[in-house]
């Protein structure tokens, strides 16, 4: 097991940059997950960290060593493909051997880790078969057991769940956390499904086009989201956001959206009246009340969900999401008033970073 | 983050970054050496005798001459009738290899039973030897032992069960017949790998929308086979207006010079009269004219490409 | 209407097969034709009594097993070395991004271009002097250059056909990319790997002009050039020729045969996508 330690790493194909400078320290035994929309570099970082990019400038180091310059066979990492990447020709014990046939290792040591391996994933009736024969879910778990025959200094997933169907990704997320539970080995873990980033994580790198946007334990991205992207990319409905201009009332700010309706923040911030913000709260936030004061909507589409329902709504022209664990039945057409507690609320500057706003459940005091 | 004392970058070794740079060349490098040595040195050798005076059996040869092949070419009929034989050889031999290419290949993109079969049986015609695919469709054309002469004279073709091959007005056809029969294959095997790539939902996508099999293949099959078939047709148009093989073996560019195309006449005139200065002199005015068709070519296939 | 079209389409495939396989069944018709028929049942479709008198002529009183050994020599290296070379440089082209790489591709499409009749000089004149004309070995460098371009093509779209993940993957399990290359891809490419042996096979056993220029005397003579200088010699024994004929064809035929649907795999992979 090993730490991991990037400086300001920067890759770049010709002129056209990809990362700007990636600072990221994984301590030992984390489980790190880099998440981001497609295109966003998180694969590229990944593939840097295996040695399967070059970098183009900064440092990378595992366990203390700088490898900028080793290849990916002296870097002593495995890595789990989306592909799978298992080597058809070669049956499933030959796959998982094969790191440690090339390091020729002894054949009882190799013969011992690949039973215990194939113990572990149930592999054990399929040992003399070709990747070609195996199911999808059979098929991750070899990847899986090649990686860990090995026992490297840290392992690397490339979306290693996004070919499963949505039961099995579900099965393997778990086991995934199981055995990361047993060998606290140093994971990185790469996906864009934030299901998987929230459930997986000690913590999550969120990225966006080439730059790290929040470092976090998956909570602190989802409570106190650094800046909009966060906050729309973590959390399922997305949450709402809604734009305005700051203005002043009796002993609290608020926010005057496009469309006229005001929402209170509870207290005063530090913003020039008039300045352009990003009001956010997340769907399930949204307080439906049934005759009190608040903003007046109209049900747009319903969507239940089973756990509850989706609420696309209408307030005063904005498109509004709510998410209930209430079936409240509402018909589209239906009307009702929501109200935003201030305590939920997301302020966003005219930078689109989080304005931190007080006393509020879960905003640790800053510093 | 915790700091760390990092300089900055870069500071890659200089070894690692040569064994990153050489990499590819180790493994490009036989076959570098080999058509830079086999090929492209000749190549330069070759264009080089086009200004000199170059003929195998005459010792006092070798000199310089400047420009005088290319005047002395520019007064050569026969050149230039070679050249008009050229156009005519190639041009009906690429249509006639493409239409039944084309045609065979979307024939053999229908699975049935003994498809696999098929498909090696009419592919064959390629594996045989270009000069005994010569020399057979010669045999053939033979009234004394061919029987197509008898079969042209029952259809109405031919008055009397000539050769063809001596008669100076449909000696061409002789040719290009054998070259379309060996030729076909080539068409039928990049087009049909090209159809092969299609995604089949594409037409079932179009079937619901309720094309008929000709709109879905005007709409479908031909805009998918436009790139392959841009580069097939050019490949083929450089490599026949080049190949002189069948011509050699059936004609010799016979009768009266009628199918003598530009290959064949280098081809005389380098290894007949041993005049190889003169016959590197028309191998170069021939290399230009294919590259100034390519280039064309390769325009065209560039515009396609961005359309889509 | 299906019934119809399932018809039309028999019938042209079949139409298709006999314009192909038509030519190379009279070869042999007439290979077996005893000489006194030939004449009075010219057009007749097999002979009424058939002999393989001619083979036996060709093969005990002409120079023809030479021929035929050495063209076996001859193409079989160079299908070897051709596929050897080019799986390398086909390798490069599918897996690296270099400075150079175009300059490189240019150069092999460049020699697709140019008559190939304009080197017959010049490299006679440069293997004269190292003792390569009239030699098996010449022949084979020569041929093995001609087809090197088209070959790394091939193997180019066999590679580009096999996923990158896998020696990703390898490298990450500890091989060297060379490691991973014999070890992981080329296991993988063995159909493209049959295709360009059969394919260059087929090439190097047909090639007639480079063989006659480099070639004199019947000791190292390849099976095309004896075939016409057998020709030339007794062009009015129709029967021998033809029977060297099927004998000369027998070999290409099998080996294309062997190969031809890896070809159209292979050609799926993008060969042709330029």
């Amino acid at each position: 097991m090993a730490s991991i330690e990037m400086r300001d790493i920067v890759k770049s194909y010709g002129d056209h940059p990809v990362l700007h400078g990636v600072d990221l320290s994984i301590a030992d035994g984390e489980f790190i997950v880099l998440v981001g929309p497609s295109g966003c570099g998180k694969s590229t970082l990944l593939r840097m960290i295996a040695g399967l990019e070059s970098i183009s400038s900064g440092t990378m180091s595992i366990g203390g060593r700088e490898v900028n310059d080793l290849k990916p066979k002296d870097r002593d990492i495995a890595m789990v493909f989306q592909s799978y990447a298992l080597y058809p020709h070669m049956t499933v014990a030959d796959n998982m051997s094969y790191s440690l046939r090339l390091r020729r290792s002894p054949k009882e040591k190799i013969a011992a880790a690949v039973a215990a391996a194939s113990s572990k994933l149930g592999l054990d009736p399929y040992l003399d078969r070709r990747p070609k024969a195996l199911s999808g879910g059979q098929r991750q778990r070899v990847a899986m057991g090649r990686a860990i025959v090995r026992q490297p200094k840290a392992f690397l997933f490339d979306e290693p769940l996004s070919n499963l169907d949505a039961r099995l990704r579900e099965q393997m997320r778990a086991e995934i956390k199981r055995m990361h539970a047993e060998f606290g080995a140093t994971s990185v873990y790469v996906t864009h499904d934030q299901i998987e980033a929230m459930t997986l994580a000690s913590r999550i790198v969120a990225m966006n086009a080439g730059e790290v946007q929040q470092i976090g334990a998956p909570l602190e991205l989802y409570d106190r989201p650094a800046n909009l992207f966060v906050a729309g990319f973590i959390g399922s409905p997305g949450m709402n956001m809604l734009e305005g201009t700051v203005i002043s009332e009796t002993g609290s700010s608020a926010v005057r959206l496009t469309n006229g309706t005001t929402i209170s923040l509870g207290q005063r911030v530090d913003l020039a009246e008039g300045t352009s913000v990003t009001l956010g709260i997340r769907p399930e936030h949204v307080a439906i009340r049934p005759n009190g004061d608040g903003a007046a909507a109209t049900v747009e589409l319903v969507e239940p969900t089973g756990l509850g329902i989706i609420l696309h709504l209408k307030v005063h022209g904005l498109p509004f999401k709510i998410f209930s664990s209430d079936r409240a039945l509402l018909a589209p057409g239906a009307g009702l008033t929501v109200g935003f507690p201030p305590e939920r609320l997301h302020l966003f500057g005219p930078d689109g970073r989080r304005i931190p706003l007080e006393a509020r459940p879960g905003d640790a005091p800053s510093s | 983050m915790i700091p760390t004392a990092t300089g900055s970058r870069p500071r890659k070794p200089f070894a690692r970054r040569i064994a990153h740079t050489v990499e590819p060349w180790l493994y490009t490098a036989p076959v570098l050496v080999l058509i830079i040595a086999v090929m492209l040195v000749p190549l330069v050798l070759g264009l080089s005798y086009a200004f000199r005076d170059i003929q195998l059996l005459n010792p006092f040869s070798g000199g310089f001459v400047g420009l005088d092949h290319f005047r002395e070419l520019s007064q050569d009929t026969a050149f230039y009738r070679a050249l008009r034989n050229t156009l005519w050889w190639t041009g009906a031999s690429v249509f006639l290899q493409f239409f039944f290419g084309l045609i065979l290949a979307l024939l053999l993109d229908k699975p049935f039973a003994g498809r696999g079969l098929a498909q090696a049986l009419v592919f064959l015609p390629w594996a045989v030897p270009t000069f005994l695919a010569g020399l057979n469709w010669a045999w053939m054309f033979n009234p004394v032992i061919g029987p197509l002469p008898h079969w042209m004279v029952s259809l109405g073709i031919l008055s009397a069960p000539n050769n063809i091959l001596a008669d100076p007005q449909l000696a061409m056809w002789g040719p290009i017949i054998a070259n379309v029969w060996w030729g076909i294959p080539f068409f039928a095997i990049t087009l049909l790998a090209a159809l092969q790539a299609i995604p089949r939902d594409l037409y079932e996508a179009a079937a619901i929308d309720g094309a008929n099999p000709l709109q879905r293949f005007t709409s479908i099959t031909l805009p998918f086979l436009a790139p392959t078939i841009a580069i097939t047709v050019l490949l083929r148009t450089v490599w026949i207006a080049n190949f002189a093989d069948l011509i050699i073996v059936m004609t010799n560019g016979g009768p009266a010079d009628r199918t003598q195309i530009v290959a064949s006449y280098i081809f005389t005139q380098a290894f007949k009269r041993l005049d190889f200065g003169y016959a590197s002199a028309i191998a170069l005015v021939l290399l230009v004219l294919l590259l100034a068709y390519s280039m064309v070519i390769v325009v065209i296939r560039q515009r396609l490409i961005e359309k889509d | 209407m299906g019934i119809l079209l399932t018809i039309a389409h028999r019938l042209a495939i079949l139409v298709y097969v006999a314009f192909a396989l038509f030519p190379l069944y009279w070869l042999l018709k007439v290979s077996v034709t005893p000489n006194d028929l030939l004449y009075s049942e010219g057009v007749r479709m097999w002979p009424s009594h058939a002999t393989l008198e001619h083979y036996r002529y060709v093969i005990e009183n002409s120079a023809f097993p030479i021929f035929f050994r050495n063209s076996l020599i001859v193409a079989g290296s160079t299908a070897l070395a051709v596929t050897l070379i080019s799986s390398l440089s086909g390798y490069a082209l599918s897996r690296f991004v270099f400075r150079g790489k175009y300059a490189v591709v240019a150069l092999m499409l460049i020699t697709q271009m140019f008559p190939l009749v304009m080197l017959v000089a010049p490299i006679f004149k440069m293997l004269s002097p190292l003792g390569l004309t009239n030699s098996l070995t010449g022949l084979i460098i020569v041929y093995t250059a001609f087809n090197v371009p088209f070959a790394t093509f091939l193997m180019q779209s066999f590679f580009d056909g096999i996923p990158r993940d896998l020696e990703d993957a390898a490298m990450i399990d500890g091989a060297s990319r060379f490691t991973a290359f014999r070890q992981i891809i080329l296991p993988l490419t063995l159909p493209g790997i049959a295709a360009t042996l059969g394919f260059v096979f087929t090439a190097a056993w047909s090639e007639l002009l480079f063989a006659l220029m480099l070639i004199s005397g019947n000791d190292s003579a390849t099976f095309p050039v004896g075939l016409l200088t057998f020709v030339s010699k007794f062009s009015v024994d129709f029967g021998q020729m033809m029977a060297a004929g099927v004998m000369a064809l027998v070999p290409a035929c099998l080996f294309f045969l062997l190969i031809q649907r890896y070809l159209v795999q292979g050609l799926t992979a993008g060969a042709v996508k330029g």
